[in-house]
């Protein structure tokens, strides 16, 4: 991976990821248009997303941080119970804790914005008409390295959510995340 | 009652769909009328391309120019990921330091032409210093001297129901792009880079280059060029041999 502008192999790196086999694997498979198509997805999807939570104000009431959740015992007694791998009771379920509301709102604002962002600062298409994308990243290498962070970051973040979400109870989870319903909120109603 | 999926909410769904895949459809015709549909839009990853080759050619509609560097960056390495073709007819033509090639315009043209390289190099010249990034990761600041490909158009005359110009080069890596890719004032018939004359492997004696889209689009070792109105009888009807390997038809990316 390169920093600045250019770069190729035989030119300083940044550093250097340790497959080089994949150089020999040639092109295989329908993979490079999957990329681009599978790009669009996440627009589209996300647009809708962010348009409804803005409008449902989701995320003002769901996701940033309550300041009953600021208060330094409730951030330890989260802390803790993540280090134990503690399952969440049913009421505690009902609501996002903090550590949840940080890395969504993290992944939601930063992380995917970033990603497109570093993605079309490597289309000279896009580039042509908006320099800005790749010149706030100081160049088509850097962004690319940003790139390539970004997307290992987003996979890290689904591994530790589907984790979380297997600890958590996979099958109420999906169930409350599918149709809205939980035991507690019955009890509650 | 609203925690459940009702059966109008079901019915309204299922309409919604219905009308979603046929105005895909409605769109795929609209967008092929104003130039935007990509060649390789069909089947399923072809929704991808269609998609980013008609949102690109929206968003540049107007001639948008590719960044120009200064000459301290012009980068010390310039990589080459396919040489120049040991056969003939090029090999022949490279030991004759390309006095016989000829570049041969033809198709929807009033005037039919074989350039030699002296009448290229004796055409108005443009030198640009841009970047020219494989799509693999790599990249490289140069600058590149040649005639602008939308003289050459304008010397033979295009007919106005000319869509796309093709390039068929001595190895079989063919391609092609629309007018206003071919008529943008960055996209070059290059002869030279770097103040030389273009090597054998950088695509001698005439490479073409598109700057606006990623590397494999510039094409080298260009031995005709023809203009025509519909890709569909050409290959196979994707618009370039690049679809045949994984790469698409449109580089923009």
């Amino acid at each position: 991976m390169h920093w600045g502008e250019t770069g190729t192999l035989g030119t300083p790196s940044l550093f250097d990821l340790p497959l080089p086999f994949v150089l020999d694997l040639g092109i295989r498979g329908p993979g490079r248009y999957l990329h681009f198509l599978a790009a669009w997805v996440p627009l589209f999807t996300g647009l809708v997303y962010a348009i409804s939570g803005l409008c449902t104000q989701h995320f003002r009431k769901d996701l940033l941080p309550r300041e009953s959740d600021l208060r330094l015992q409730s951030i330890l007694k989260v802390a803790l119970d993540h280090l134990r791998l503690k399952r969440p009771t049913e009421e505690e379920a009902q609501t996002y804790n903090l550590f949840q509301r940080l890395s969504y709102l993290t992944v939601i604002f930063f992380l995917y914005p970033f990603m497109f962002i570093t993605g079309f600062a490597m289309s000279p298409a896009i580039t042509s008409v908006f320099p800005i994308f790749v010149n706030i990243f100081g160049g088509f290498q850097s962004a690319r390295t940003l790139h390539f962070f970004a997307a290992n970051f987003l996979v890290l973040f689904l591994f530790i959510h589907i984790a979380m979400v297997i600890l958590a109870g996979f099958t109420k989870r999906c169930r409350a995340m599918i149709t809205g319903y939980s035991t507690a909120r019955k009890k509650l109603s | 009652m609203s925690d459940n999926i009702s059966r109008r909410n079901f019915i309204v769904t299922g309409l919604a769909t219905v009308a979603g895949i046929s105005g895909l459809g409605i769109a795929a015709k609209i967008a092929d009328r104003y130039g935007l549909l990509a060649p390789d839009h069909e089947g399923i990853f072809g929704v991808g391309e269609a998609l980013t080759y008609g949102a690109q050619r929206i968003l540049m509609s107007h001639h948008s120019l590719v960044r120009e560097f200064s000459r301290s960056e012009i980068s010390k390495v310039s990589p080459v990921n396919h040489g120049r073709p040991h056969y003939d007819p090029y090999e022949r033509l490279l030991s004759g330091n390309f006095a016989d090639w000829r570049l041969y315009v033809d198709g929807l043209v009033a005037r039919p032409t074989a350039f030699a390289l002296a009448d290229l190099k004796r055409m108005p010249s443009r030198t640009q210093i841009t970047e020219l990034n494989c799509e693999e990761g790599w990249s490289y600041i140069a600058a590149w001297t040649g005639v602008q490909l939308s003289f050459i158009l304008h010397l033979v005359g295009t007919s106005p129901k000319a869509k796309w110009v093709v390039f068929y080069p001595f190895n079989d890596f063919w391609g092609s792009i629309d007018m206003p890719e071919a008529l943008h004032p960055q996209t070059l018939l290059a002869y030279g880079m770097n103040g030389e004359d273009l090597t054998p492997d950088h695509g001698a004696p005439v490479r073409l280059l598109v700057p606006r889209q990623v590397g494999y689009k510039n094409l080298k070792y260009i031995a005709r060029i023809s203009v025509t109105e519909s890709l569909k009888n050409i290959g196979d009807g994707n618009g370039s041999a690049a679809p045949e390997i994984g790469y698409s038809w449109y580089g923009g990316i």
